[in-house]
């Protein structure tokens, strides 16, 4: 059984500022991660590994640097990396990355034949969640999105089980391999490397996957010029007019009635929605 | 945050192929599962009649399901939620949101039908179908907006939202395709008001495939017990604590608020992060967007991140030790002041309060029996 698992070196957005003069990303310092939603798809794919002996392949598409998000892959107990990196594909939105990575798998797939490709919820950079289901299209793979749990997987027969994630709760639907799978947040917790496990990563090369090493000729397809969306602006977001009236209070006691005393007088017709709505909680409960 | 002046659109040279200058017309998908509309397709319609007065062109619902009497319903209801026509493919196939199915049935939709512009929720079904129908007509789609508006020079639609976790908002334009896809979160644009007596037509479209050619099948739906996952997209009253809080202990304090409010308790992305909350109750980018009609926020600095996800709410109020927390620049109220002692003492308060409002209002106006 071959597993890949598509992964994303992000800035980590928890340490991101914005420079207050010329309102642009401040990257210096901002230390890179391994997309935290994809560590959810490694986990699952290693748990796979750890039952059937499967093969983990790490890919990610990026720039040089993202060798290191895949060496920290290869510590966690990936079998091999790949990193799909040209200088073509800088630029690139959703729909030209998912070219790139599905013709980065196809190859993956001609050297051995892949059973299943996991990728995170999204990224916590772009926040999309468009990737996934660009690469199951492009490779006409089933689509298996917000996947809670892999119920089970019949590589000789092609089946496999999954609960998902729907609106209002779980879609437990049954499908066939291939299938792209993205994993939601929250499903499994991933290991820690092991020291053989560093070793492995500092020691074994990550392959680098250009265009021409996945078969790319069309590069209308690719980076910026295959990209239909395009940033045409950035700006700070809309400070709100309202500065907050502060309330004061000697001790908590007295601010707090301070603020309810206020707040109502503000909004009476909150004071009414609300007692309105504890009648219906109590209605509610007095009923079941 | 700083008030700078927004750089001015800056749009790529890039040229409307020939074939795609017949598209018009603005279009929402109606989500709709086990019979119930999620509430953002209604709040699109509403946008898309403003993106389609603007543009000067019609208005479309398309709603793809089993065939029946509950799915003709819902066509009448998207012409009272704003709609001029509904595109309507029912087929029994397409009974369980499935995203081979819903693909088909939309791309054929679109390439009879030809929009200019296509809306859909970023709901976990919006965002599963919206990536596989912008893949299949390989035309760009724009995630989790927060603003879209029309450019009339050119008639593109610019489409805005948070990026970089929220430290920035960007406007991102897709000249060259057709439709113009973009999902937007539940709540961020008010749901408009309803007028039932709105009239409108239906355009039924057949869908062309058998239940043999799809190869996922449903086995199993199981509905969330309302009881135990938090409401919280929907909640009119929210106390929402952040790091703040100090330890997972101290958010005992707000579920307790939270009782005598009959409100959902949320949390900033840090509380998440450090365990202290349930992923489910996450405020802000990456997690949810609210709009409630109170919002307290405790121990909350206000990170943009956090504030995408609340600034909708009607009424504000903070509690923090920092004056100078960036909370304060979108709150109405401030409260200055340890957050373990004041949610105690705004227990009480409100309590005191509520039920002094209780007994005046229940004295003055006796039952009528």
């Amino acid at each position: 059984m071959h597993i890949a698992v598509c992964i994303k070196q992000v800035p980590d957005s928890a340490q991101i500022r914005v420079h207050p003069v010329t309102n642009t990303i401040m990257r210096q310092g901002v230390p890179a991660i391994v997309n935290p939603f994809d560590l959810f798809a490694l986990e699952e794919a290693l748990r796979i590994k750890d039952r059937t002996g499967a093969r983990v392949t790490v890919l990610s598409m990026g720039p040089p640097q993202a060798e290191d998000a895949l060496k920290k892959c290869i510590s966690l107990g990936a079998d091999d990396a790949i990193l799909v990196t040209d200088k073509a594909f800088s630029g690139a939105d959703t729909l030209a990355t998912s070219y790139v990575l599905a013709a980065a798998l196809r190859t993956l797939h001609e050297k051995q034949p892949l059973d299943l490709v996991f990728t995170g919820k999204q990224t916590i950079d772009g926040d999309t969640a468009q990737v996934g289901p660009g690469i199951a299209i492009r490779l006409g793979y089933q689509l298996l999105t917000y996947v809670s749990r892999i119920a089970k997987i019949d590589v000789q027969d092609s089946r496999i089980v999954v609960e998902r994630r729907a609106e209002g709760g779980v879609q437990v639907l049954e499908s066939r391999l291939p299938a792209v799978i993205t994993m939601l947040e929250g499903t499994n917790t991933i290991r820690f490397a092991d020291m053989p496990g560093m070793f492995t990563a500092a020691r074994q090369q990550t392959q680098h996957w250009n265009r021409e090493a996945i078969g790319i000729t069309d590069l209308t397809q690719v980076g910026l010029k295959g990209s239909p969306t395009v940033v045409a602006q950035v700006f700070a977001p809309k400070p709100k007019a309202v500065r907050a009236l502060r309330i004061e209070g000697e001790t908590p006691a007295a601010m707090a009635e301070a603020f309810v005393d206020k707040l109502f007088t503000d909004y009476p017709q909150l004071e009414e929605a609300l007692l309105e709505h504890l009648d219906q909680l109590a209605a509610q409960e007095q009923q079941s | 945050m700083s008030e700078l002046p927004a750089k001015p659109v800056k749009k790529p040279k890039r040229v409307l192929p020939e074939r795609f200058v017949s598209y018009k017309g603005v279009w929402v998908f109606i989500e709709h599962e086990h019979g119930h509309v999620h509430p953002v397709s209604w709040e699109l319609l509403g946008k898309g009649r403003e993106l389609a007065d603007k543009l000067g062109v019609e208005l479309a619902g398309v709603l793809i399901g089993a065939p029946g009497p509950k799915i003709a319903a819902l066509a009448g209801e998207t012409f009272a939620y704003g709609a001029d026509l509904c595109y309507l493919m029912q087929d029994a196939v397409l009974h369980d949101y499935r995203n081979q199915a819903y693909t088909a049935a939309i791309t054929t939709l679109v390439n009879t039908y030809q929009p200019e512009i296509l809306l859909l929720g970023a709901t976990t079904q919006g965002r599963d179908l919206a990536g596989s129908v912008a893949t299949t007509l390989l035309t760009g789609l724009t995630a989790d907006c927060t603003g879209l508006e029309i450019d009339l020079a050119d008639r593109s639609m610019l489409s805005s939202r948070p990026t970089f976790g929220g430290s920035l908002m960007c406007t991102i334009v897709n000249l060259a395709t057709r439709p113009q896809m973009a999902t937007v979160r539940p709540r961020v644009m008010p749901l408009p008001v309803k007028d039932p007596k709105r009239p409108g037509r239906i355009v039924e479209h057949a869908f062309d495939l058998a239940e043999e050619s799809i190869v996922t099948k449903v086995i199993d739906f199981i509905p969330d017990s309302r009881a135990d996952k938090p409401q919280l997209a929907f909640a009119d009253y929210i106390v929402a604590g952040g790091r703040g809080m100090g330890k997972p202990e101290n958010f005992d304090l707000l579920f307790s608020l939270a009782k005598t409010l009959g409100a959902e308790v949320g949390a900033s992305r840090p509380a998440v992060h450090a365990g202290w909350a349930d992923a489910e109750r996450q405020v802000g980018q990456s997690g949810k967007t609210v709009r409630p009609k109170f919002y307290l926020a405790a121990g909350v600095s206000g990170a943009i991140q956090h504030r995408v996800g609340m600034e909708g709410a009607d009424v504000i109020a903070a509690i923090n030790v920092d004056a100078n927390a960036p909370i304060f620049d979108f709150s109405n109220y401030a409260l200055i002041g340890n957050a373990l002692e004041l949610l105690p003492a705004l227990q009480t308060a409100f309590a005191a309060r509520l039920a002094q409002t209780r007994a005046r209002v229940t004295r003055s106006a006796p039952k009528e029996e």
